[in-house]
């Protein structure tokens, strides 16, 4: 593999493995992007060969954080990610194209139902004690709303960290709330919103800029 | 043992030291026979000199010390203020124009992290003197040709103007407090929160349209095309500058792009960057700063280029590899 080739060539796309990687492999049969080596080979990161469609002769697949890495360094020239992924990572230096309206989901503060925790920490010990993915989002979140909280960042299953009392409160992502509910665990605050987003690479962006634009109309006309 | 350094500095060993120097020298050697001179200037200044240039010379992101008497030194972040200020102290009888060429390190706080410098070698030129199209035509072609002597040959340089957004913002008649947010949406080219706050203002889908599509026009001068309206002057810049570029014979290396926007306050009219296609980051930017050197007292039209040594060496090293 050669490095970055922002500019010359075709296109190097970014997908991201794990809840969007299926609505996004769709969207790439959509635009008429040949998938199907990344579906017949879920443990190969990297597929190569040119003209697989719509101006695309490379696909890599990544986890969705790491998308916004891949694009600013120019190692894929675009890239599918969350924005919850984005909201994490204000600056890196990639640009937002195009809202893809998937993998809808929300960025919520929950806690336990019925249970006045979160209040009482921050009426009688001054600070929330907050445990999530997200420790920037967290953050900006609650000194934006005023209140103190220590941030405590987990790598996994958040929702068990106010069971076990390791916290207050939890900040992450729900689509459908249903492993909150199972966790005995309700939503507090609404942070906000989050769909798939396509990011490009800023050199890339210009100097591919015939073939970026190409595939953003396409992709505008599919995602409507 | 382990010595640690602090993140975003680094040693250089003799071949990558070697290797530097030659690019160093290349660029120097391309810049002193176009007539810029090199000059050094103080890794050190007075924080309230250098504020006379920008305001946010003390901003964050500077490092600022205090000296044996308490008074506020930064460490320069780059050259452009440093230089603006020796033009208006040591050349106030001179008679412009001006060539000044400088290779010197520059200061950055930065994010762990993210692979960024703290201490970066600069190199760059800035002419003082002739206003646009012409001063800008003059470094732009010269910053090529000294990358092409020193080896690159797919580099480009974007070319923008700086106040055209803000151009575009007064023209659909936005309120002014809510430019700051449209700004801060286009300089990070977050395209999607760009269209949503532009259709939260009840503008004409007209002129909507134009907000989130102007600013991502780039390419050869056709981009140019049909757009004169809202923002005319910015344009007719643009169109005159790829002209005098052409009758260079350098068109061909540079993108119009009428959505770059440069983060440094001074700009006030031609911004550039500076890339290629070898790595993912600009690797130089400049543009034209017609009121930097009034602020020292000696007003006089300039603008400029400063490359990033170490990213145009790892620009270089990538062409090498890739053939």
């Amino acid at each position: 593999m050669s490095g970055p080739s922002a500019g010359e060539g075709g296109l190097t796309l970014a997908v991201p493995r794990g809840a969007l990687f299926a609505a996004t492999l769709d969207l790439l049969d959509a635009l008429g992007i040949d998938t199907r080596a990344v579906r017949d080979n879920p443990r190969r990161l990297l597929f190569e060969g040119p003209g697989l469609g719509a101006g695309v002769d490379r696909i890599v697949t990544v986890r969705p954080s790491d998308v916004p890495t891949y694009v600013e360094h120019g190692a894929a020239d675009l890239g599918v990610t969350g924005k919850d992924v984005l909201l994490e990572a204000p600056d890196r230096e990639v640009y937002e194209l195009l809202d893809l309206r998937y993998g809808g989901c929300r960025m919520v503060v929950a806690a336990r139902a019925g249970d006045d925790a979160l209040d009482e920490s921050l009426r009688r010990l001054g600070a929330a004690r907050v445990a999530t993915k997200y420790p920037r989002v967290a953050a900006r979140h609650f000194a934006a709303t005023g209140r103190q909280a220590e941030i405590i960042e987990v790598k996994g299953s958040v929702e068990l960290a106010p069971l076990t009392g390791l916290v207050d409160a939890i900040v992450d992502l729900t689509a459908t709330g249903t492993t909150l509910a199972e966790n005995g665990l309700e939503v507090r605050e609404e942070i906000a919103a989050s769909t798939a987003r396509l990011v490009a690479n800023p050199v890339a962006h210009k100097l591919k800029a015939a073939a970026v634009d190409a595939l953003v109309e396409r992709v505008r006309e599919v995602v409507g | 043992m382990i010595h640690p350094l602090p993140p975003g500095t680094r040693d250089v060993l003799p071949d990558e030291m070697r290797e530097l120097r030659a690019l160093s020298e290349r660029l120097r050697a391309s810049f002193e026979a176009a007539g810029y001179g090199e000059v050094w200037t103080p890794t050190v200044e007075y924080e309230e000199t250098l504020r006379h240039g920008d305001e946010r010379a003390g901003r964050a992101g500077v490092y600022r010390l205090f000296d044996e008497r308490g008074r506020v030194l930064v460490l320069r972040t780059d050259m452009t203020l440093s230089i603006a200020r020796l033009v208006a102290t040591r050349y106030g009888g001179v008679r412009p124009p001006v060539r000044l060429c400088y290779f010197a390190h520059a200061y950055r706080a930065i994010e762990r992290g993210r692979g960024h410098a703290r201490e970066f070698l600069q190199g760059g030129i800035e002419l003082i003197g002739p206003p646009a199209p012409e001063g800008e035509a003059e470094v732009v072609a010269l910053v090529l040709e000294a990358l092409s002597a020193a080896g690159l040959r797919r580099h480009r340089i974007g070319l923008g103007d700086g106040s055209l957004v803000r151009e575009l913002l007064a023209e659909l008649e936005v309120p002014p407090e809510r430019r700051g947010a449209l700004l801060e949406h286009l300089s990070r080219r977050d395209l999607v929160a760009l269209e949503t706050e532009a259709r939260e203002l009840g503008l004409s889908e007209a002129a909507c349209e134009l907000l989130v599509t102007l600013p991502s026009l780039r390419g050869g001068p056709e981009v140019l095309e049909g757009v004169d309206g809202p923002v005319g002057r910015a344009v007719e810049g643009l169109r005159a500058l790829h002209e005098l570029l052409a009758e260079r014979g350098a068109a061909e290396r540079v993108i119009l792009d009428l959505g770059l926007v440069r983060e440094l306050g001074y700009y006030t009219g031609a911004v550039f960057e500076v890339y290629d296609p070898a790595v993912g980051y600009a690797i130089g930017g400049g543009g034209r700063y017609d009121e930097l050197l009034g602020r020292f007292g000696t007003p006089l039209p300039a603008c400029g280029i400063a490359l990033d040594i170490g990213r145009v060496h790892a620009a270089q090293a990538a062409e090498e590899r890739l053939g």
